[in-house]
């Protein structure tokens, strides 16, 4: 283990943790305004140029909050809620290529902080750990309506993993591998993006995703008018402020997974035909592949604001009956295409 | 190998809180923690595939299912049921069975025939998958008969009968 290879890495890390928070403080603000386009409105407005430092007066606002323990609460557990839950949304960046290497002279720096050959299970299983925060958070408050979320968020999240599992596993029957960075590779140029090899697959993903980042419409374990805030009913200052920043990393690094998932990562049409520099074209593909996370993020905040609330036996009948049976049909169909694809259109 | 008898002494550590915590939702946070202290040993063994599956499947999926019963049921110390001694001598047997079974096992594997040394490459998705789907598929697919026979049967336990609606 060099020195050189551990500053390399230890960099990287940083820039993208400082990315991750910088792009969920940025989404309370686009999440606002969005809304208020939507609705009609103005939006924040006050602080800054057209609410540019509204993030940074929230931020403020929640660290000189006072912070209330409950003193009927688990202390320590109490603590631990949001800190899993902002661990847990911020490890998931580890595996995911953020661009194709940079070179300068004889050093190559490659832009992913960890090219593990389980990548794909990597982040699934990190996905899997998000639930532990709500979970533990929720019933360290000692309350009803908190318990109550946690536990809507626990039966969902497992719910709905199944059916994300499935689609990924159609995925890898098309790519043939599970690391990221090869999966991102593959999608060169623009008709080799998995999106058109597995556009049932890719909608299960996403409306998977939906349901692991507690977004509506599947926000039941928050859902304000029936638990008073769910799982962070107890919580005040920045510990509440940990839970709703874990939520937004989520949705950013739900959408940068698509994005190299489906959307070919940093990968853009024309990207060979042009005749620049490595460089320059890795670094138009960290813009691209941004652009592709924040046209998500956007998605996300657009159907938040379209689609209504599930009702809870909605949500399982949806997960159980309908995407489960759609995933494992998915994985038929694929299988079927690409025998057919091997022995005919060779 | 310091690094190895480190964990191990992590695994049986929190191990050893799961069986002496009071509270049994703190047993369930400390059986979190001891599975992936095994996770961590998979990676030292080489075994990614297991180590992963491990990570997603018993601490992703089994112990929140663990957590969320324990949750509903709220179980405290003051409202836990007191056990009678019948069953707790039948459990001391039932765990002495197991350590003996597991001792028994370990020996007649005996170390002259380490498995991970003759191919440390076999931990690897590709590897194993090959193995898996090769040499030992009809095993493979009775043990996933077996949990689909697991989960029909739980399946029919839960539901209602009929007859006495």
């Amino acid at each position: 283990m060099e020195l050189a290879f551990v500053i390399e890495k230890f960099a990287l890390v940083i820039v993208i943790f400082m990315i991750s928070l910088g792009v969920a403080a940025y989404s309370t603000l686009a999440e606002r305004k969005i809304a208020a386009f939507l609705q009609g409105r103005v939006g924040p407005h006050r602080a800054g140029w057209g609410g540019m430092f509204q993030p940074l007066a929230d931020g403020a606002k929640m660290f000189f909050k006072e912070e209330i323990i409950p003193t009927q609460s688990n202390q320590f557990l109490f603590i631990a809620g949001p800190s899993l839950a902002l661990l847990t949304a911020l490890i998931g960046s580890a595996v995911i290529p953020w661009g194709q290497s940079l070179t300068f002279g004889d050093t190559v720096v490659q832009l992913q902080v960890a090219d593990i050959n389980v990548g794909i299970l990597y982040i699934f299983g990190v996905v899997s750990l998000g639930v532990y925060g709500i979970m533990i958070g929720g019933w360290a408050s000692n309350n009803k309506f908190s318990l109550m979320g946690a536990i809507r968020a626990a039966s969902q999240n497992i719910s709905y993993e199944i059916a994300m599992g499935l689609s990924i596993i159609a995925l890898l029957m098309v790519t043939q591998s599970l690391s990221l960075k090869e999966i991102a590779a593959q999608q060169s140029g623009f008709i080799n993006w998995n999106v058109w090899a597995q556009p049932l697959g890719f909608l299960i993903f996403i409306i998977c995703a939906f349901a692991e980042c507690n977004r509506t419409p599947f926000d039941l374990p928050e859902s304000e008018n029936e638990l008073v805030g769910g799982y962070h009913t107890e919580y005040s200052g920045m510990k509440l402020g940990g839970f709703l920043f874990a939520e937004y990393i989520n949705m950013f690094i739900s959408s940068a997974v698509m994005a190299t998932l489906y959307f070919g990562g940093y990968n853009f049409p024309f990207m060979n035909d042009l005749g620049l520099p490595q460089n320059i074209i890795t670094l138009i593909g960290v813009l691209f592949l941004f652009a592709k996370i924040f046209f998500f993020i956007f998605f996300f905040m657009w159907v938040r604001w379209t689609v209504p609330r599930f009702r809870y036996d909605q949500l399982m009948n949806l997960g159980w009956k309908v995407l489960i049976p759609l995933g494992i049909a998915n994985i038929v169909l694929t299988g079927i295409w690409i025998i057919v694809k091997d022995t005919y259109f060779k | 190998m310091n690094l190895f008898y480190f964990i191990a002494f992590l695994s049986i550590f929190f191990s050893l809180l799961v069986i002496f915590s009071k509270n049994p939702v703190y047993s369930v946070l400390y059986l979190i923690v001891t599975f992936f202290t095994l996770t961590i040993h998979y990676i030292l063994l080489n075994a990614q595939f297991l180590a992963i599956v491990n990570f997603i499947v018993y601490m992703g999926a089994i112990m929140v299912l663990f957590l969320f019963v324990l949750m509903l049921l709220n179980l405290n110390e003051d409202s836990e049921p007191m056990k009678s001694n019948l069953i707790k001598v039948a459990g001391v047997v039932a765990g002495m069975c197991l350590l003996v079974t597991l001792v028994g096992s370990f020996r007649a594997l005996g170390d002259s025939d380490p498995l991970i040394l003759k191919n440390p490459e076999i931990g690897l998705v590709k590897n194993l998958g090959k193995v898996l789907f090769d040499e030992f598929l009809l095993p493979f697919e009775i043990s996933s008969i077996l949990l689909l026979s697991a989960m029909v049967g739980a399946v029919l336990l839960a539901k209602k009968d009929p007859k006495k609606i």
